[in-house]
């Protein structure tokens, strides 16, 4: 078959472009909110002034000390955070053909962190103290993601094996994700029951999702992760497209529906545990994040999966300092000012249904 | 000339045997239509034809080449498949449709690739609601996104499972001519399962009545003769002619029925179960 009496047609140019300017714009606010969230804080510091400390020039110590030690680290643990979560979520909601689909929703942060609190508590590959920053010091933090991403799977598979039912409605895997979340809370819980008052204080503090405790390692870990997985989800972006329209359809395109799911489930999963496991948990960035951009840009996945990474990084870099601004001189985890924003728009998307 | 070529095909479903011996052929041109009574096993067969369902036994060729030898993009090359359920999603009717070319994308889209959409949105008059969201397309409108999706594919061979079962009866045969014009005007095959005799009878050029996993006759339009559709349907039916088209009515009283509500059909439906999977 050959079709070669067409062109491109001028109306279908610019709706790309608009899409790619979407990106674009993104990619700009993304800076603008960085430098200035660096800015912010008991300490203001100026743009020109955080640029040129940024570039490696001193203006004062203290400066130096505020942004290469505190506030830079935290700001960018925030950005790779929120482009993981969010970016996982998008495509679990794919491959699962879930709207209401996220780590967060499926249950499978909090897997994470049982498994997490079971390295720490348990297995001593970490250390607690009830100091205010950095309750918890994980000390191999390779083997606290091996343990915190075995026991996602657990809940990963979980949700593809519900997936796999027949009538398995984004209701029905959603309430799934409230019990397993129920079933590893109720683990993590257990631990604590039996954990001595200084243990406690650590891992209680420990569960609030928090951007600020990461250090320069573990930042590393959850942007490499994020990069390698994101790289494979961009390979995917056609197949996910046709996942979306039905298995069947994308049967009959030459995706590999199964190891597609399979292996996008596992680097999802895979990205949620490195960022719970260091982080805590982080709810909503996941499944609220894409919708915004499904809004803006629709559902096509060449522009959803930038733009739900870009939106995941702005907004939680925003929302972490709000949190640190809010109640000045309290600072405020991350995970209570998404929870409070995200718990909202998570119970409108289920009464406004699927679509 | 001939086009695909099916072998000894046998499929078994869970140890359950669904398909025995399914050999037929189709040329280029000609357009198939897979007839047979609910549970039969059409739609098992349309998708063995694209590897969908790996069949035991059996070969499917087209032209020299032996398809489940192929990868799996290799496949959506040669066969489009139009399925019976598209999921509507936020997605622009190009960008559905462009999906299409899926199997050719190395990295990126190039122009080629979005010319070919073009052309096949002129094709199928969808061009003027090319930047609209699938979710808000009509029945009608969603299948013909289907189908040019399954063009742009430049597939040997056009597979349709039951392209005409949700739509109403305008739409029906707008699909139907359509289909069977790029058949003609583009020398491919379709391959079609289908519930309603007529509509089959009026567009297909030949027919294979499936009844339980095996093929009960084959032929062009001579060949479906009242017996074969008792046969295959266990129902009493005439074949009439009518404007050189053959129109196929049951014959069945309707007072009979109406004095005497024990009398009933007894179709064997012990497949279903496993054909709807």
């Amino acid at each position: 078959m050959h079709f070669d009496d067409g062109q491109i047609p001028a109306e279908y140019a610019k709706h790309i472009r608009r899409k790619s300017l979407y990106i674009i714009a993104g990619l700009f606010l993304t800076v603008a909110v960085f430098i200035s969230s660096i800015g912010m804080g008991p300490v203001s510091i100026s743009a020109p002034e955080v640029l040129t400390t940024l570039f490696g020039n001193t203006i004062s110590k203290r400066f130096d000390l505020i942004i290469w030690n505190i506030r830079l680290p935290q700001a960018l643990t925030a950005l790779a955070a929120g482009a993981g979560l969010s970016v996982s979520g998008a495509v679990m909601q794919a491959i699962l053909r879930n709207p209401l689909g996220s780590p967060f929703t499926l249950g499978i942060s909090h897997a994470a962190a049982f498994g997490a609190a079971v390295s720490v508590m348990i297995l001593d590959f970490g250390t607690m103290a009830s100091s205010n920053v950095g309750a918890v010091t994980i000390n191999s933090p390779y083997l606290t993601t091996a343990v915190a991403f075995s026991f996602s799977l657990i809940a990963t598979f979980a949700i593809i094996g519900i997936s796999r039912l027949r009538r398995a409605t984004p209701e029905v895997m959603v309430l799934s994700g409230v019990a397993l979340g129920a079933l590893f809370t109720a683990g993590t819980m257990f631990l604590q029951y039996f954990a001595d008052d200084v243990q406690l204080a650590a891992i209680v503090f420990w569960t609030f999702g928090d951007v600020a405790r990461a250090t320069w390692t573990e930042l590393g870990i959850i942007s490499a992760v994020s990069l390698i997985a994101y790289i494979w989800f961009t390979l995917n972006r056609w197949n996910f497209n046709a996942i979306e329209a039905g298995d069947e359809t994308a049967k009959g395109l030459g995706v590999k529906v199964e190891r597609v799911r399979l292996t996008g489930m596992l680097l999802a999963s895979l990205v949620t545990s490195v960022i719970v496991s260091f982080l805590g948990i982080i709810g909503f960035v996941g499944l609220v994040c894409p919708h915004m951009v499904r809004r803006m840009i629709g559902d096509d996945y060449r522009f959803l999966l930038p733009g739900s990474c870009i939106l995941g990084a702005v907004l939680l870099l925003t929302a972490d300092t709000a949190a640190r601004l809010m109640l000045a001189p309290n600072v405020l985890p991350v995970s209570v000012l998404t929870a409070f924003l995200g718990a909202p728009i998570f119970i409108w998307l289920i009464i406004r249904g699927n679509k | 000339m001939m086009n695909l070529k099916v072998n000894g095909l046998n499929f078994n479903y869970n140890g359950i045997p669904v398909l025995d011996g399914i050999n037929f052929c189709v040329d280029k041109g000609e357009l198939l239509a897979i007839l047979g009574p609910n549970g039969a096993g059409k739609t098992t067969l349309l998708k063995c034809l694209n590897a969908i369902h790996k069949p035991q036994h059996g070969s499917v060729l087209i032209g020299e080449r032996d398809v489940f030898k192929l990868s799996s993009d290799d496949i959506a090359k040669l066969l489009g498949y139009v399925p019976q359920r598209v999921e509507p999603s936020r997605l622009s009717v190009f960008d559905a449709v462009l999906m299409g070319r899926k199997p050719h994308i190395k990295w990126r889209v190039r122009n080629h690739d979005i010319c070919i959409v073009d052309a096949a949105l002129k094709r199928l008059s969808l061009n003027h609601l090319s930047l609209r969201f699938i979710d808000q397309l009509s029945g009608g409108e969603l299948q013909k996104v289907s189908i040019a999706r399954a063009l742009v594919q430049e597939p040997e061979v056009l597979l349709l499972d039951e392209p005409t079962s949700s739509l109403d009866l305008k739409n029906q045969l707008e699909i139907l001519r359509t289909v069977r014009s790029i058949v003609k005007g583009h020398n491919v095959s379709a391959i079609m399962t289908m519930h309603d005799l007529n509509t089959a009878m009026r567009y297909a050029d030949k027919f294979i009545f499936l009844k339980n996993g095996t093929i009960f006759g084959c032929g062009n339009a001579k060949c479906v003769t009242p017996e074969i559709i008792q046969n295959v349907y266990g129902v009493e039916v005439e074949v009439e002619q009518r404007n050189g088209c053959p129109v196929i009515h049951p014959v069945e009283d309707l007072n009979v029925i109406d004095h005497n509500h024990s009398h009933s059909h007894n179709h064997s439906h012990e497949n279903e179960a496993i054909h709807n999977q």
